[in-house]
């Protein structure tokens, strides 16, 4: 079949044929663009934080008349206070082990600063200075979050200090992530000295974890494997604990905390929010990303189906329009297969025009949100799935009205209208 | 003319019931997505203090030293106490305030109700009057209070229905980390939005409970809640509550009533950064901001990008499902063609053809903008049941459904006019020779 009737009868519907190519270009344009958005929310809920998430729970009180830091005798007072409750936690029936710690990975409450390999250095240039979040924990802190030391010794009892919240005492000795690590001393970290935010004491890196994730959830690959592991307990008017339970236990232990810590200590405040399974650390921590990718999802369906039902519409139209040629090609020999193949082509050469069109806008769409927004290059493989993915919608819309023209009778060509 | 219009309109959709109802609906959706995004940006890029918000400034001064320092850099978001008192005590603005956020155990006189933590402002004197907070009971402290560190204080009215029925608690105490405080004042409902003075504690939703004068909070150590960013090693130290001297803390803002005062305000910040570095104080060379409410919050792009993808993504929607619009009703007025062709040739102005289909696509853009605010309505709905925390402010206004209405009426007109104009060039003799 030649092309040149089909592109003699697109000529008669300019104005449809426009609209509905622009319809192609401008729905491969956003649903590109949006899935793209969506690929990246989902790798990004989808990293793994280092941390074996499952019976892991965390703990957040905080104490009512508890001393201030700044009394004498206080900051001894409150690590009196936390180690009682980390005593009464680690009794509890199912519990493996229990760890104090400032902060979870995803956990939105951070102590960050800078690290760097020469004393007095904290100017973010080169490679010998980088952003790092700080835990303070014990030697329970492994076990408890499930991180894999890969080179070094972990902490042991006798490493571990206590210091008030707002101390900034630079540690003796610190275990790094490895992507730290690997950032600072690309030919091992163990036995290096760091120093932190510019000071001038050199903390031995004693260990390296394989991974642990920063507490913001937000953070590009690059500073969210940052982590900084100091052996100190902080002393402040509230405290946190990471809780590792026996498998399948996390529920009952969940439950045992509350009554437990009261009574240790009934000054205190412990609400519903306090006692949080790592799961729902997880949730919270991603909800956006998850809402705005179900969004996005949900709009580039919406958006398919009124592009797939308005191709359809005016096919059928079109069928409608040419109803009586139809008669007379069949009457003249056309076939059944060539009705049919005639309309397939016709949405072929529209929806191709469109497909063109519509990927210079995706790549124009994305140099925009690229200059606007957080966001990266679009693969070229997310274009190309696009492309296939409309010609095939139109072919798909297209199939029903135009097996209802190949069934129209050749005697429609001896009727008056 | 309009009835029979009307009527022709009613069935020729009537005829096509699968097409019409894919019209109404595309329109409809496409508006319900646009009013519920652009919605929740209106709520979220609001005035917080509409009528005050261009008189009040947030002067910006960069006490850092010259480590880490970058040409055209920002000065930091806060201020350091020693500025803050100083620029305070100065009293060069017709008001001013210096401030900081708090998280305090509260417990009322009666001591029958548990102690329980609130969120606090630890504030100076013209904080109420100058952010125009409303007083249902009593008022705020005056600046001979501030200096005294008077224990005064001023409770929100969901403190007072918390631990007072709601009565008129002026002149009771009020425990907070087992200090007595007398309460001076009672606020109405006042919670601005975006929570412009202090946006490290929480950009939407959030107000605080008690107010204390700042140096009372200071001396008796109650515990602040907010960001501090510091420099050089001067983090706080061992024993130390509140942040040192090199770190910034603090909000200071200012009420200029004139364009000339703002201007003199600047040169006054030069001045004492100027002055500042002649005392060895300062380092770096005299480097100031001074933005009023709406430029500081564009500058501390409170708008999350979400919200403004979320709005372009509904808006490209929209503009697709009014393409297909206009699309299948140029296709089905075409289809008439024959039917127009005789009505040209018994006589009717192309005037009227047009005015006939106008009336049927406004027909159908009439239905699609009516259902585009009710999914508007319950798009709002599912945003105010989503957990971020701007989610109970999604409310559709007097002038958001102004734009629905515009914006319907718009998209209409648009999708009808195209085609309507396209159908009645029609040539009536043309149509009739072809039958």
């Amino acid at each position: 079949m030649t092309l040149h009737p089909i592109l003699a009868a697109l000529r008669k519907h300019k104005a449809g044929v426009v609209l509905i190519a622009m319809q192609i270009a401008l729905t491969l344009a956003i649903v590109c663009n949006a899935v793209f958005i969506i690929g990246q929310r989902i790798e990004r809920v989808n990293r793994p934080t280092g941390l074996d998430e499952s019976n892991l729970f965390l703990v957040t009180q905080q104490w009512v008349g508890a001393p201030g830091e700044d009394v004498p005798g206080g900051v001894d007072k409150l690590d009196a206070m936390q180690l009682e409750d980390l005593a009464a936690l680690r009794q509890l029936p199912d519990v493996v082990s229990v760890a104090p710690i400032n902060s979870m990975p995803l956990l939105d409450s951070s102590w960050n600063g800078a690290i760097a390999t020469k004393p007095g250095d904290t100017q973010f240039r080169g490679k010998s200075v980088t952003r790092t979040t700080y835990y303070f924990s014990d030697e329970q802190v492994l076990p408890t979050l499930g991180v894999r030391l890969v080179a070094g010794r972990a902490f042991n009892a006798g490493d571990v200090v206590h210091q008030g919240f707002r101390d900034q005492r630079d540690p003796d000795i610190a275990i790094l992530t490895k992507a730290l690590a690997d950032k600072l001393f690309p030919d091992g970290a163990v036995g290096k000295a760091v120093y932190l935010n510019g000071g001038n004491k050199p903390v031995t890196v004693i260990g390296v974890v394989e991974r642990m994730q920063v507490p913001y959830a937000g953070g590009g690959d690059e500073v969210a494997w940052n982590s900084t592991l100091i052996p100190a307990r902080l002393n402040a008017n509230f405290a946190r604990y990471a809780v590792r339970t026996k498998p399948g236990r996390l529920d009952d232990v969940m439950r045992a905390v509350m009554p437990a810590l009261y009574k240790v200590n009934p000054m205190r405040v412990l609400d519903d929010d306090s006692v949080r399974s790592f799961g729902e650390i997880r949730d919270k921590a991603y909800r956006a990303d998850l809402g705005m990718a179900i969004l996005m999802g949900v709009v580039c369906l919406i958006l398919l189906c009124v592009t797939a039902a308005g191709i359809v519409g005016l096919t059928s139209f079109w069928v409608g329009q040419r109803h009586r040629q139809i008669g007379v090609r069949r009457a003249l020999g056309a076939r059944k297969i060539d009705i049919l193949h005639y309309f397939q082509i016709e949405n072929l050469l529209i929806a191709g025009t469109g497909v063109v069109i519509g990927v210079l806008l995706a790549v124009g769409l994305n140099q925009w949100l690229m200059s606007h927004y957080e966001m990266t290059r679009i693969p070229v493989l997310y274009v190309l799935t696009g492309v296939l993915a409309m010609l095939a919608i139109g072919q798909a819309a297209v199939f029903v009205p135009a097996r209802r023209a190949s069934n129209v009778p050749p005697v429609v060509a001896t009727r008056a209208v | 003319m309009f009835g029979y219009y009307l009527d022709l309109a009613l069935r020729s959709l009537r005829r096509n019931k699968a097409l019409t109802v894919l019209m109404v609906l595309a329109i409809a959706l496409g508006i319900g997505a646009s009013m519920t995004t652009l919605t929740v940006l209106h709520v979220l890029s609001g005035d917080p203090l509409p009528g005050r918000s261009d008189t009040l400034y947030y002067p910006q001064i960069d006490p850092r030293d010259d480590s880490g320092q970058m040409p055209g850099e920002e000065p930091p978001e806060q201020v350091t106490l020693i500025d803050g008192l100083n620029l305070l005590h100065a009293k060069r603005a017709d008001r001013q305030a210096l401030m900081t956020g708090g998280y305090v155990p509260v417990q009322s006189d009666s001591a029958v109700v548990d102690p329980f933590y609130v969120e606090a402002r630890f504030t100076t004197a013209d904080f109420f009057p100058m952010f125009g907070a409303p007083f249902r009971y009593g008022r705020g402290w005056n600046a001979f209070d501030d200096e005294t560190r008077a224990r005064d204080v001023v409770i929100n009215g969901e403190l007072n229905g918390r631990l007072f029925g709601g009565a008129d608690s002026v002149g009771r105490t009020l425990r907070i980390a087992d200090t007595r405080f007398r309460i001076v004042g009672v606020l109405d409902d006042w919670a601005p939005n975006p929570h412009f003075y202090d946006l490290n504690t929480g950009s939407f939703g959030r107000t605080e409970q008690v107010f204390v004068p700042l140096q009372t909070a200071m001396g008796l150590k109650l515990e602040r809640h907010g960001s501090n960013d510091c420099w050089g090693k001067g983090a706080g130290g061992v024993g130390r509550i509140y942040p040192g001297e090199s770190c910034v803390w603090l909000q200071f803002w200012v009420q200029l009533d004139s364009a000339a005062k703002v201007a003199a305000y600047e040169q006054f910040l030069v001045h004492y950064s100027q002055e500042q570095k002649a005392l060895g104080r300062f380092v770096r060379p005299p480097n100031v901001r001074l933005r009023n409410v709406m430029q500081w919050l564009a500058h501390e792009k409170v708008v999350p990008d979400d919200v403004r993808l979320q709005t372009g993504l509904a808006f490209g929607f929209l503009l697709v499902c009014l393409v297909n619009t206009i699309g299948l009703m140029l296709a089905k007025f075409m289809r008439r063609a024959a039917d127009l062709g005789v009505r040209r040739a018994l006589g009717a102005s192309k005037r009227s053809l047009f005015a006939q289909l106008l009336v049927e696509s406004g027909v159908v853009g009439i239905v699609g903008g009516v259902g585009g605010l009710l999914l508007a309505g319950l798009g709002l709905w599912a945003v105010r049941q989503r957990p971020s925390s701007y989610a109970a402010l999604a409310h559709l206004d007097g002038s958001m459904l102004l734009v629905t209405f515009a914006l319907a009426l718009g998209s209409t007109l648009v999708a009808g006019m195209l085609p309507a104009w396209r159908a009645c060039q029609v040539p009536p003799a043309l149509q009739l020779k072809s039958n």
